[in-house]
């Protein structure tokens, strides 16, 4: 099950370097959550994105082809705490950043656009400190992880709505290269 | 810029030259011309009636009038609100070639009395006649005016000026207002300038107009740092800038690869504190502006954010987060040991100092929501101020002392005021979400930044402290985080 994801992720990552984001008809049709998992793995997180030819192990792009979108977790308006859905998320996390124990993380902390700037600045870098906390409670050592907070100037869902903003009032957590 | 104190004649002037700008006093007025008394149902003027207006009135150090709140009705709309002022074209002694304007100081003349129209028009104050529409007086007009000519337009007040061209391509501007009615010259003020600051020389003019005729302290001759957007919602680029308090003389001090936000004026014009994702993390950066160099405020792996001057200069605020929890923090601008002001599980953060400096407002969620507190600037005596329906954020104390700024959450988000105490709440604003609030020098006008719903974009917006006069301020992209700084000196 995992090496034909991981294949087929392998797949859609070499197809879309370099391209905007349509896939080629020529491909076979991919599940859905793996083509979300890719989708991410465009988002401008680093140089080496979508320019690799295959998979590094314990790199990003492998990080985000496993977790599966599990690489973010979600709170809810002015909340920071970690429910359950959170934490399935945050020990598939730790149980990849056991498998590959010189891989260091950044956790980058996100609000909604409905608060103040400054706020949520201070929001967002709460957020991310309880997934780390939670990491480290599981084992993870606090010094693979660096936090971030972007406030509210980096949504992902751009419109001005609740299923935005639901979208929007997030931790990605993002590994380090 | 150099103030001239004493006009003796247009032909034998005193200069008052020194290196740096002296605060003198304004010329006595003549015994027969005793300042009007502030109209009764002006009920936005301080000091109250009765006390006429002067020029070290309200804000001034020590004027205790301003611990008299508010009261009476928000109309405000003095009798010298509907005063008719003539601004006819500034008259030049000699048309002379001057880098200010390519086609002389005859055309400049024109110029500065279109800007203080400007000024007062777009402020909506009184109600100006500017220079397309009135004949240009000669230089010998301008200190013995054609009261008949003025008058005859259906003008209550005159602005009369010259501007003259002297060595090292100097400027002298001078500024005289008139009552008409009266007969009589109220008030005057000369200055010596370079040409790259002629705009600055017509608001002092409007400042002087301004002031004398409303009792309100100046706040023309200032200046704004805010932020400049530009980009798709998601991708937005985010540049620190600065721009006269009516825009022009625009300029970007960062260029965009790093995003900036929340600058801040030193009370001296010389820095601007802001945040900036430079480093990876959020960081507080002190900007030079002669030397065009930046510095850390302090180096640490902790998050700092929200900057703030002391009304001195000597010290700025920041708030720092630790494991998750963020707190005030006070470390002399010019670097050392921090002093920790807050220290609650809660988020604290902002703050904004009384102006005489005795005092912080500022926002935490202690109590399980954003609220507004206020405590001794030595961080002793925190207590919420905000009792009111929905949530109180990015409180601003007014440079008046008198009122508090601030963006009120209540379902959308709004500008509003209060008193220092957490009453008499007024909502100036009812967009979708309207943030940032910034005082004038004055404490007269509030700026903001608008968000637009959908699109995200944000644009500079002002409201006068009575609600009046909302208006968009044009910028040359998106903008947020106005930060308006004090009357240049």
């Amino acid at each position: 099950m995992q090496r034909f994801v991981t294949a087929a992720a392998v797949a859609g990552s070499i197809v879309l370097a370099g391209c905007a984001s349509k896939p080629p008809a020529a491909l076979p049709p991919q599940p859905a959550n793996v083509a979300q998992a890719v989708e991410r793995s465009q988002a401008p997180q680093g140089p080496s994105q979508g320019i690799e030819n295959a998979v590094v192990p314990g790199s990003n792009a492998d990080f985000l082809a496993q977790m599966n979108g599990r690489n973010v977790i979600y709170f809810d308006t002015d909340k920071y705490d970690i429910d359950e859905i959170d934490a399935a998320a945050l020990r598939s996390q730790a149980q990849w950043l056991a498998r590959y124990p010189g891989a260091r993380v950044r956790i980058e902390g996100n609000c909604d656009e409905r608060g103040t700037r400054e706020y949520n600045l201070a929001l967002g870098e709460r957020r991310a400190n309880a997934a780390k906390n939670f990491l480290a409670s599981l084992g993870v050592d606090a010094n693979r992880i660096t936090t971030i907070s972007y406030g509210k100037e980096r949504p992902v869902a751009l419109g001005s709505n609740e299923e935005a903003w639901a979208k929007n009032r997030r931790d990605v957590t993002v590994v380090i290269e | 810029m150099t103030k001239l104190s004493t006009f003796l004649a247009l032909l034998a002037l005193a200069f008052v030259s020194t290196a740096a700008f002296a605060q003198a006093n304004p010329p006595p007025l003549p015994a027969s011309s005793p300042a009007p008394p502030p109209d009764a149902a002006d009920a936005q003027a301080n000091p109250p009636p009765g006390t006429p207006p002067d020029a070290s009135g309200p804000g001034a150090p020590g004027d205790t009038s301003q611990d008299q709140v508010l009261t009476g009705t928000v109309t405000g709309q003095g009798s010298w609100q509907d005063l008719i002022i003539a601004i006819p074209a500034f008259a030049t002694n000699a048309n002379m070639r001057t880098p200010a304007d390519l086609n002389g100081t005859a055309a400049l003349g024109r110029k500065i009395a279109q800007l203080i129209d400007d000024d007062l028009k777009d402020n909506g104050l009184f109600r100006p006649i500017g220079p397309a529409s009135l004949p240009a007086p000669t230089y010998d007009e301008i200190t013995s005016p054609r009261w008949g000519l003025w008058q005859s337009r259906g003008a209550n007040m005159l602005v009369h000026g010259f501007v003259r061209a002297g060595g090292n391509n100097q400027l002298t501007v001078g500024c005289y207002l008139y009552d008409l009615q009266l007969k009589q010259e109220l008030d005057r003020e000369g200055w010596v300038v370079q040409p790259e600051d002629w705009r600055r020389a017509a608001h002092k003019c409007s400042d002087l107009v301004y002031s004398r005729l409303s009792g309100e302290s100046p706040f023309f001759d200032s200046k704004i740092a805010y932020i400049s957007e530009t980009g798709p919602k998601g991708h937005r680029i985010k540049r620190l800038a600065i721009m006269d308090s009516d825009g022009a003389n625009h300029r970007f001090i960062t260029n965009g690869q790093a995003t900036a936000l929340t600058p801040r004026y030193s009370p001296d014009y010389k820095k601007i504190v802001y945040l900036s994702y430079l480093d990876g993390t959020p960081s507080v950066y002190i900007y030079d502006i002669g030397t065009g160099h930046q510095h850390l405020l302090l180096r640490s792996k902790n998050q700092t954010i929200a900057p703030r001057w002391s009304p001195d200069g000597k010290y700025i605020l920041y708030s720092m987060a630790i494991g998750g929890n963020t707190d005030i923090y006070r470390i002399p601008a010019s670097g050392g040991q921090s002093v920790r002001l807050t220290d609650n599980p809660g988020i604290d953060v902002g703050g904004s100092y009384s102006p005489d400096g005795s005092k912080i407002v500022f926002e935490s969620d202690r109590s399980g929501a954003q609220q507004c507190y206020v405590m001794n600037a030595d961080g002793s005596n925190q207590h919420r101020i905000s009792f009111f329906g929905g949530r109180c954020a990015t409180p601003e104390w007014s440079p008046r002392g008198d009122q508090i700024a601030f963006t009120h959450i209540v379902g959308n988000f709004r500008i509003a005021v209060m008193d220092p105490d957490g009453h008499k709440v007024r909502d100036l604003t009812n967009g979708w979400q309207d943030e940032g609030p910034t005082w004038s020098p004055n404490g007269r006008i509030i700026q903001f930044f608008r968000t637009q719903k959908n699109s995200g974009d944000d644009s500079l917006w002002q409201v006068d402290l009575t609600g009046r006069n909302l208006r968009h301020v044009p910028t040359p992209l998106g903008a947020s985080d106005p930060a308006w700084g004090p009357v240049l000196p």
